[in-house]
């Protein structure tokens, strides 16, 4: 049983990453991650509706009949978007204006859909917590790199404002990796959003062939 | 007038839905291997996109509004966007069953396309008149469409092309789109709105 969750945490995390091998979920991906900051608030949120929704889906499944289980899972979905929504209005008012619109967004990203129907739907309320949680864990760190080097290159810093977003503790995070003047402003802009990611999808594909796996030539396409 | 036809350029060209918001990604990459296909898509989400923003306008304005129900706007505008995509769904099959069978999968899928949830909350945070709200949703419909069409004829050609296999598929095909995001970016001079 262990091993089991060895491999969901696995896969979530980086094998199976839902941003850099399924392609799903590029809206936030693209539009959150112009600093390193930002992709990481972004993936919290997105992990915590993921987390809580995959528990939820997979508590109820026996009850939601095969016709309907669509718009079911996007009412829980939207459920737990605006619990996560109304909470970071509360006590993260800060990040909550910069993600803004993309918080509401969470409803239609593909990503929390796409593991609640592949997922979810069919196993037990703990794996399904731990996919979901990890799912979304791996949703962060595509979204946190993408924003770093995003950042690095576009304004020279990396983590900046992470004080003002998570708390006083994390002020040391905030570094300046280049002098002030060498950003090339078209990476915060966005076209960096698209190079970005396209390279790192081929960085993700360099590490599967180094590990010996086949490369996947497609996405996994919203088909939930 | 001139600020409505300025307001629709700057939906339509300057904060395109694809290029400039980040909108409705998922379709931008999953059905422009076609132009056929991404034409029909366009054309059935820009369907989707005016009527539900229109249904979403009264709900915002004498519903969520009217009792101070706001917190609800994200379960209402989905279950209202579904309902839309339904009725789209039932319109199409009826006036175009060709049409029906090349959108296939695709067509519920409007469901998830960010760009509708987008569109109506965007409407929903900037209080505009009906008509204003109408038109908006529509310019910002036909970007979308017009960015669709430019890239799946972008694509098709790439599918020609030889690329590197480690860039092949999605890698280059993004690539592509920040080349054509960048060229879109020349239409910010036109407008500030």
């Amino acid at each position: 049983m262990t091993s089991d969750y060895k491999t969901i945490v696995r896969d979530g995390l980086w094998d199976n990453n839902g941003v850099l091998s399924m392609l799903l979920g590029m809206c936030p991906t693209m539009a959150m991650t112009t600093s390193a900051t930002n992709g990481l608030g972004m993936g919290l949120a997105t992990a915590a509706v993921m987390a809580a929704s995959s528990f939820l889906v997979a508590l109820f499944r026996r009850l939601i009949s095969q016709e309907v289980r669509i718009p079911v899972f996007v009412l829980i979905v939207a459920s737990m978007v605006t619990l996560v929504d109304l909470a970071m209005n509360a006590w993260m008012h800060a990040l909550y204006k910069v993600l803004g619109l993309f918080i509401p967004l969470i409803v239609s990203n593909c990503l929390p859909l796409a593991r609640l129907e592949a997922f979810a739907a069919k196993s037990k309320a703990l794996p399904a917590l731990v996919d979901g949680l990890f799912m979304g864990l791996g949703f962060t760190l595509a979204l946190t790199l993408i924003g770093a080097v995003r950042e690095i290159l576009g304004s020279g810093t990396l983590f900046a404002n992470a004080s003002l977003l998570l708390g006083p503790p994390f002020k040391a995070m905030e570094l300046r990796i280049l002098p002030a003047n060498m950003g090339v402003l078209m990476m915060i802009l966005p076209p960096g959003g698209f190079l970005v990611t396209g390279l790192l999808v081929v960085v993700k594909r360099l590490f599967d062939l180094r590990a010996g796996k086949e490369i996947r030539m497609s996405g996994a396409h919203c088909a939930a | 007038m001139k600020e409505t036809v300025m307001m629709m350029i700057g939906a339509a060209l300057v904060n395109n839905v694809i290029l400039a918001r980040f909108l409705g990604l998922c379709s931008f990459m999953g059905v422009t291997t076609r132009i056929d296909t991404a034409a029909g898509m366009g054309l059935a989400t820009t369907f989707v996109i005016t009527v539900s923003s229109m249904a979403d306008w009264a709900v915002q304005r004498y519903l969520l509004e009217a009792y101070g129900l706001g917190f609800l706007r994200t379960v209402t505008f989905i279950l209202v966007i579904a309902s839309a995509v339904q009725f789209t769904e039932m319109v199409i099959r009826k006036v175009s069953p060709s049409l029906f069978q090349m959108l296939g999968i695709y067509l519920p899928l409007i469901t998830t396309n960010c760009a509708v949830l987008g569109v109506a909350l965007l409407l929903a945070e900037n209080h505009m008149s009906f008509i204003a709200a109408t038109l908006f949703a529509f310019a910002s419909a036909a970007g979308y469409s017009l960015v669709m069409v430019i890239f799946a004829g972008l694509r098709e050609r790439l599918a020609l092309a030889s690329v590197p296999r480690l860039f092949a598929g999605p890698p280059i095909a993004f690539i592509v789109a920040g080349l054509l995001a960048m060229a879109f970016m020349g239409f910010s001079g036109i407008s500030t709105v």
